[in-house]
């Protein structure tokens, strides 16, 4: 076992160093991949959590448990319904997108999609019952108060967008279905180490695991700093 | 002050507002004229903030109309009246940009926004603290801050929720400067309070309110002199709180 | 102190958004190169073979090869969604029926390899060595010898189902606690045998760049039953108007032809050669 780990560390230690164009490729996809689905479930998902979290309707209740259901929507489940649309012979399918990196962006958007909106709905309920007051006085209600309200939670936002960033960078079973783990095409670092695993090339698989989760850890680290001495200067 | 038609009077009639089938405050009949500094007495829980929230706006009342004189919502729909609450509702922000913010909010463009922040700093005694994160300032730069951003939206009517009950003696004087310098511009204030030397002070109008009703309004003078009601002298005398 | 600017904030939020559109539409039009999906089996990918051919059929022609690995099966249903352009898989009668419902015009025969019976060096059911798989099989039955099945529909665990009826043992009642069903590719397979001092059918490929083997070793290996024959189709673009019909016929031409016939014969591990090309056995 310890020659394992030792052996591990050493493939982790030599892709980072030695800077192998294909293993470069792997990590600049999945990074692209995974901060793309980020961007557009950002994009949709923090309006929308917003809204969800600073306005009263009849079923409200039962859209909140839906959407903080679907955070846990197994990956492989999502990845087999994005394949089905996708395919050549779904609803989709004219577009040619399966089996492509757009694909894995649409999974993982569908993944972290619930993550950004349940989060950002429970971040902005609490800001709202502290700011809704002053708010509505100055005539920022529904829609129009959203800018502010996300502005101002920016920082407890971050966390939402690194939870899905963590899930979607994470995640294995979609992207292996829709993206098909085409080499140099749609090969992300944890469809490799699911490869490398199957080829019985443990110390490379968790090479490449160290380093994805290194790189996780980086990414983590950069955004938490930032929001603490953001925080602090926002009060 | 713009020179427009005014909002007031302000009229009640009828006004209640229940919740769940129990009545917060019922019955309510008021009338808020021009340049009058109204304060509303009471026990906690008279229902005083109730009125002033069905007066701005953030609660719809269940009975009854509450009537504006002119414009209000009709010409701009945007209120010609601002509220500030008992805990400053500060943005997390610099003290400049929660100005910046409620002027954005009602519409002022960029340039004409700028001039009025600065104005606002100036005016408020606050400039020195332009570029501080607003939730970092005391309890008492606070509270002038929110009527500060109240001012800045050039409001003919300022409802106050008790907004010095949380304030040190001295914060509470710079306060009332404040509110004696706003009518001094001929706004019309009305505001919550359970300090009986500050209703003294500043009012010229007091609505005594009790369990959800008004007991009893007049001119300050005669209120604090010549209370008409049992209840009333209860209060004054302490012994209603 | 880092002070993040609203206007700095939307500027990266407006990147990011941009950045996954280029990635969009990198995927829409692929930088206008030539390529085309070839469904095949994990097989093949494991043991390299693609690595080594495919790099010469792009440079020749400047059509890229994107392989998308999977169990036979599995690869024929890809063919038969309109997922893929060719089929590159191992299973005769499968692909012959695939043929036949009209997915594709022909197939041909590309190469075979071999299957090899792997197990433990402590060798249980008593069979190293042996030539016969069927004996084999059915010692490993009589001893209730830990088996693991691929389960997964490839051609591999096809032709480990028919090996067992060969050999005269009925899967419907033989089966029990000693054999188990995994439900995954190959070298996951190999991976759980090695931990659980289990046999299995593998091909020799993905076993000779397997690389986790511990205890495991060829226990049955050389008899003619164990052939495994891959046969090579292009989707029927009178189905499936997309496919790329004259790209995918390039790389079947090329596949069976002199050129690439001679690349899969030089495809060597550890001076082993794993596949041996058979296009002009027209019986295969």
């Amino acid at each position: 076992m310890a020659t394992d780990f030792a052996s591990a560390l050493a493939a982790a230690f030599g892709l980072i160093v030695g800077l192998d164009p294909a293993f470069l490729g792997v990590v600049a996809l999945s990074l692209q991949v995974t901060l793309s689905a980020l961007a557009i479930a950002a994009v949709i998902g923090l309006p929308l959590g917003a809204l969800l979290g600073i306005s009263r309707f009849p079923g409200r209740t039962v859209l909140v448990v839906v959407v903080n259901a679907l955070m846990g929507l197994p990956p492989v489940v999502a990845g087999l319904l994005i394949f089905l649309l996708l395919s050549r012979s779904g609803p989709l399918g004219a577009f040619g997108l399966l089996f492509t990196p757009g694909a894995m962006v649409v999974a993982q958007t569908v993944l972290i999609l619930p993550i950004v909106v349940a989060l950002t709905r429970q971040v902005i309920e609490d800001l709202w019952s502290e700011y809704g007051d002053h708010l509505r006085s100055i005539d920022l209600v529904g829609a129009r108060a959203v800018p502010t309200l996300l502005w101002d939670g920016r920082f407890s936002l971050t966390t939402a967008l690194l939870a899905g960033f963590g899930r979607a960078s994470a995640e294995v079973g979609a992207v292996l279905i829709v993206g098909g783990n085409i080499a140099g095409h749609t090969r992300t670092m944890t469809t490799a180490i699911a490869l490398e695993t199957s080829k019985g090339d443990l110390p490379l698989a968790l090479g490449l695991g160290i380093t994805l989760v290194g790189l996780t850890l980086a990414i983590n680290a950069a955004a938490f700093m930032a929001g603490r001495i953001g925080a602090r200067f926002a009060g | 002050m713009r020179e427009t038609t005014s909002i007031l009077p302000l009229r009640f009639e009828g006004v209640g507002f229940s919740v769940g089938g129990q009545d917060l405050v019922r019955d309510l009949d008021l009338t808020v004229e021009r340049g009058h500094t109204t304060v509303l007495l009471g026990p906690n829980g008279a229902g005083k903030s109730i009125l002033l929230r069905l007066a701005h706006g953030l609660l719809a009342p269940s009975r009854g109309r509450i009537d504006w004189a002119a414009g209000e919502g009709e010409t701009t729909g945007r209120r010609r009246h601002a509220m500030v609450f008992q805990k400053p509702v500060m943005l997390r922000r610099s003290a400049h940009d929660n100005l910046t913010h409620a002027l954005a909010a009602a519409g002022v463009g960029w340039r004409a926004r700028r001039a009025k922040t600065a104005e606002t700093l100036e005016r408020f005694r606050l400039a020195h603290l332009a570029g501080r994160p607003a939730r970092l300032l005391s309890g008492g730069e606070q509270q002038r801050l929110a009527i500060a951003r109240a001012w800045a939206l050039d409001p003919e009517l300022l409802f106050l929720d008790e907004p010095t009950s949380q304030l040190d003696p001295a914060a509470t004087r710079t306060i009332e400067e404040m509110l004696t310098g706003l009518t001094a511009e001929g706004r019309t204030l009305m505001m919550a309070s359970h300090d009986l030397g500050q209703a003294r002070r500043l009012a010229t109008r007091i609505v005594f309110m009790n369990r959800g009703r008004i007991v009893e309004t007049g001119p300050a003078a005669v209120f604090f002199a010549r209370p008409r009601t049992e209840e009333a002298v209860h209060f004054l005398d302490g012994e209603l709180i | 102190m880092i002070r993040i600017d609203r206007r700095t904030f939307v500027a990266a939020a407006a990147a990011l958004v941009m950045a996954s559109g280029a990635a969009l539409a990198q995927t829409a039009a692929p930088a206008g190169g030539r390529s085309i999906t070839v469904a095949s089996t994990t097989s093949t990918r494991d043991s390299g073979l693609f690595d080594h051919i495919l790099p010469l059929f792009s440079k020749k022609t400047g059509i890229e090869v994107k392989v998308v690995a999977q169990g036979t099966g599995q690869a024929l249903d890809t063919g038969r969604r309109g997922d893929a352009d060719v089929l590159f898989v191992h299973a005769k009668p499968a692909e012959e029926k695939f043929v036949a419902e009209g997915f594709s015009k022909a197939r041909k025969p590309v190469m075979y390899n071999d299957f090899v019976l792997i197990g433990p060096k402590s060798d249980p059911a008593g069979i190293r060595g042996t030539t016969d798989i069927a004996a084999a099989l059915r010692a490993i039955q009589a001893k209730q010898a830990p088996f693991v099945s691929r389960g997964d529909r490839s051609g591999t665990h096809q032709a480990e189902l028919a090996l067992w009826k060969k050999a005269g043992v009925d899967m419907a009642t033989a089966k029990g606690a000693w054999y188990r069903e995994i439900g995954q590719g190959m070298g996951a397979a190999l991976n759980i045998s090695s931990s659980m001092g289990a046999y299995v059918l593998a091909d020799r490929g993905t076993w000779i760049s397997f690389k986790n083997r511990s205890d495991l070793d060829i226990a049955v290996e050389g008899d003619k039953a164990l052939f495994n024959q891959y046969g090579i189709m292009l989707v029927n673009p009178d189905k499936f108007a997309h496919v790329k019909a004259a790209d995918g016929q390039a790389f079947i031409d090329w596949v069976v032809g002199p050129e690439g016939q001679k690349a899969i014969a030089d495809y060597k591990i550890g001076g082993q050669q794993l596949f041996f090309p058979n296009a002009n056995d027209a019986g295969a």
